[in-house]
């Protein structure tokens, strides 16, 4: 190795050095400020809450179980309408794709529906579902399924129509398109929709537990902020940080495995 | 002795909502086992357009395509027709054999002895080595002898060729046809290769068709006869050395440059 190459790997280590240590400084920094601040009563901890409240309160929540119950109810229900959107718009985008009249007919209503604000539905929803999980389920699936639908009719109407030509070329049917050529060639697609949409689950997930729930997160943060626990409603924050990071870092891993077959 | 295949009055059109635009008119011409024709012509002249409804792509409006004396009914005809496109279109998903071995697993007729011939058949033009590597690994050249392999899997005996070299670098581009042009020669294929590279139609066919503008339709066929022993024999770049070969070129130049 020369010794400009040695210089070059010492320089890029010590850059990463630098910027993973700067995120730990600041967040470190922010936590300090914060419990600092409030034990000198700068700020009110009963607003404010601070991090020494916000640990012990995950303590006593893990001890009495009620940390896993209600991630637990949570990530249920953001895991079942996640799968429920991957199949409904993979279904739904395939559809469309081997029938384009369908697709134009359509697809007004499908920009309609992608646009209109979903937590508006929520209400509407309760009326017509009930106060259950059900109700929580359809709204999360609202949230995501319609610009899935579309981001994945759009991925799959732009492949090469070389390929779809060499595949018919071959005696190839239409079967074979799809199978040979659609799906493999989507599965990136696939992958970068599904991260977005296990996001959006989640939001749709926390709208539906603000109006209609008795468990889960949504729930924690709107009982919470009635009884005015704000300890306990920035608590419920941290835990949904770390579920939403749980999610996402599931597909990445997901991604990883696909890619490496 | 039937031709192996015959064009015969061949028009097609395309229908837009402004209108309907001629792709080709009128095209005939036959072709004898084993020969090598060549299509020349400007761009947009239908070229392309032609080998889609001789592989049964495409229908034409009016006139017949005839092989081996009867009609096309389906893509491909069972096999018996292989199209090369312009990129090789190797599935970065599937190692080169599989890629290879795409024709034969759609039609459901790949056994594991076909998979090994197929497999002797790219390790026969330098790819042995890569049976197993991704189509990314490879270079222009090598791809699109994988993409060739994988057209022959099927053992066509009539072959389209849709200007495969004109993705490639220069020096690829000569050798790969000196490739190519062996291969289907030794094969005794029966070939047309669609071009807008006079020299190149001159150096690898037997017969040169010139298309008109758009609406194509067939300016002149010229015949590539080369008259030393050794002519006959040359490979597409000895071709390009040969006394003839400057002849041809003035004389398919001046069928180009006529009609303008």
């Amino acid at each position: 190795m020369s010794s400009a190459q040695r210089e070059f790997l010492v320089r890029q280590s010590r850059h990463r050095l630098v910027v993973r240590s700067g995120r730990i400084l600041l967040f470190l920094l922010f936590l300090i400020l914060w419990e600092i601040t409030a034990k000198l009563h700068l700020i009110d901890s009963f607003i404010f809450s601070s991090p020494s409240l916000i640990l012990s309160c995950l303590w006593s929540m893990s001890v009495d179980g009620s940390l896993f119950y209600h991630t637990g109810v949570t990530l249920w229900e953001t895991l079942l309408s996640f799968f429920l959107v991957i199949v409904i718009s993979l279904g739904t985008a395939l559809l469309l794709w081997s029938n384009k009249t369908l697709f134009e007919v359509i697809e007004p209503f499908l920009v309609m529906l992608n646009s209109l604000p979903k937590s508006a539905l929520a209400p509407i929803l309760i009326v017509w579902l009930g106060n259950r999980t059900r109700t929580i389920v359809v709204a999360a699936v609202s949230v995501a399924l319609f610009g899935a639908i579309l981001t994945l009719y759009t991925g799959f109407s732009q492949i090469n129509s070389d390929k779809v030509k060499l595949i018919y070329s071959l005696g190839g049917s239409k079967k074979d398109v799809l199978l040979k050529v659609l799906l493999p060639a989507s599965i990136p697609l696939i992958i970068s929709n599904m991260k977005v949409n296990a996001g959006l689950c989640l939001v749709g997930v926390i709208i539906g537990e603000f109006l209609s729930s008795k468990a889960g997160l949504g729930f924690l943060i709107i009982y919470s902020s009635q009884v005015f626990q704000m300890t306990l409603m920035v608590t419920s924050i941290v835990i949904l940080c770390g579920v939403s990071v749980l999610i996402y870092q599931g597909i990445t891993l997901l991604e990883k495995r696909l890619s490496a077959n | 002795m039937i031709p192996k295949l015959e064009v015969k009055g061949v028009s097609c059109s395309y229908h837009r909502m402004e209108g309907e635009t001629l792709a080709l008119s009128h095209i005939e011409f036959t072709m004898n086992p084993g020969e090598f024709l060549a299509i020349a012509g400007p761009s947009g002249c239908g070229k392309s357009t032609l080998l889609s409804l001789i592989c049964g792509l495409l229908s034409p409006d009016q006139g017949k395509i005839l092989l081996d004396g009867k009609e096309v009914t389906r893509p491909g005809a069972g096999g018996r027709i292989g199209y090369m496109l312009q990129k090789d279109h190797l599935f970065e998903w599937r190692s080169i054999l599989s890629n290879a071995c795409l024709g034969p697993e759609l039609s459901g007729s790949l056994t594991s002895e076909r998979k090994e011939e197929i497999a002797g058949m790219l390790s026969d033009y330098g790819l042995g080595a890569f049976l197993h590597s991704r189509p990314s690994e490879l270079s222009g050249g090598m791809r699109q002898r994988a993409a060739l392999i994988r057209t022959l899997a099927l053992k066509p005996d009539l072959l389209l060729l849709d200007e495969p070299f004109s993705a490639l670098d220069y020096q690829t581009r000569l050798s790969v046809s000196d490739d190519i042009s062996t291969i289907i020669r030794s094969a005794n294929k029966t070939a047309i290769l669609v071009t807008h590279d006079l020299s190149e139609a001159i150096s690898i066919a037997d017969r040169v068709l010139v298309l008109t503008k758009r609406p194509g339709q067939v300016k002149a066929i010229v015949p590539i006869r080369f008259e030393s022993e050794k002519g006959r024999t040359a490979s597409p770049l000895e071709r390009r050395n040969l006394p003839e070969f400057a002849g041809y070129f003035n004389q398919l130049w001046k069928e180009i440059q006529t009609h303008e």
